[in-house]
């Protein structure tokens, strides 16, 4: 997993956006195990507390759960995971109109386009 | 939770000039803590009092309750800004040295990070470029199963890719009984590490908080305030 963490937002919060992001796209499929806080936290190079806390968020939201002995897994809900991807990609769309939205271009010309751009690209234009 | 450091209104002068001025502080066991400011502000004076190499001019210092001495020193681990070790000394007569000294070091734990290194121990110090040598130094110091870590300054000289070695090497031998006190001026490239952060600006104490604290309530990184806070 290759980590980002260049914004000014709180460490730990950009430790949980990349985690859900990968849980999103499948690169921690449902019921994986995740490597031990510390082995995580040398990969990322973050303090052992931060990826912990990040840890900690995700358990709070189900997406993780720790067993005792076995260690920490990816949540088998897929549910779960189908709510977090439509969030998620609520959020990027949202983030996007508002964009487009300043420029003064109103929905349904923003829908026309992507469709008409979506098109090419499938073209291989 | 226990503490590891405590400041009681510590100064310490030099002559006239004010090096600390009034300094109270508590640090927790099981922190990374960032030591911040500029050059001349204040920390290594600071880490020379954890380490009994200067006596305060008033106000005291503890260090797991124990005034800087003999007791204090076996618990506190102690990386200088230059190293003391003579230039002829071989690796692995320099781990043995450490061993005689320190009853905490672990010298298994030593050629395993020697090794992953690829370093040969009967090299002399001599031979071995600035960089590695530091390198040599930082595993001397993070062998010890000390409570209290004082890296003045570890980054200063290594390139980007020894400096991710260095804080690989701090973050895996973290443990939750000891602090690590990592003095720098090169703030972006560790604040990732960090859990707390001390400002010292002009010998006092102007900040200490969580990392993660200071981004949610001032929206910027740590780097960032620092820029802020000592812009010339």
């Amino acid at each position: 997993m290759q980590w980002d963490l260049n914004s000014d937002k709180p460490v730990y919060l950009q430790l949980v956006e990349q985690i859900q992001a990968g849980i999103i796209s499948g690169k921690y499929r449902p019921g994986d195990k995740l490597p031990s806080v510390r082995e995580m936290a040398a990969q990322a190079m973050v303090n052992p507390n931060t990826m912990q806390r990040a840890m900690s968020e995700l358990e709070r939201e189900g997406l993780v759960y720790a067993n005792r002995t076995a260690g920490r897994f990816i949540t088998s809900d897929e549910e779960l995971i189908r709510q977090l991807k439509k969030r998620y990609i609520t959020q990027i769309i949202n983030d996007f109109l508002e964009k487009t939205g300043q420029l003064g271009l109103d929905t349904d010309e923003i829908i026309s386009l992507i469709n008409e751009i979506a098109k090419n690209k499938n073209k291989g234009v | 939770m226990s503490v590891i450091l405590e400041c009681n209104s510590l100064t310490k002068k030099f002559g006239s000039v004010t090096a600390l001025n009034n300094i109270n502080l508590n640090l927790e066991r099981g922190k990374i803590i960032g030591l911040l400011g500029p050059n001349g502000s204040g920390k290594t004076t600071l880490i020379k009092l954890i380490n009994g190499l200067l006596v305060p001019t008033s106000g005291t210092i503890r260090i797991a309750g124990k005034a800087p001495g003999v007791e204090s020193k076996k618990i506190v681990s102690y990386l200088p800004e230059r190293t003391y070790l003579p230039d002829w000394l071989k690796v692995s007569q320099a781990i043995d040295f450490f061993k005689d000294f320190y009853e905490d070091f672990d010298v298994n734990k030593a050629y395993d990070m020697l090794k992953r290194l690829n370093l040969d121990p009967s090299k002399t110090l001599k031979s071995l470029s600035k960089g590695t040598k530091e390198k040599i130094q930082l595993i001397l110091v993070m062998s010890r199963n000390a409570d209290l870590y004082c890296l003045d300054e570890p980054i200063g000289g290594v390139d980007p890719a020894a400096r991710d070695y260095i804080l690989n090497t701090i973050i895996t031998n973290y443990n939750e009984n000891a602090t690590v006190i990592i003095s720098t001026h090169l703030i972006s490239d560790i604040e990732n590490v960090l859990d707390e952060a001390i400002f010292i600006k002009e010998g006092n104490l102007h900040l200490h908080s969580s990392v993660d604290e200071i981004r949610e309530k001032e929206g910027k990184s740590i780097d960032a305030l620092f820029r802020e806070v000592f812009r010339c």
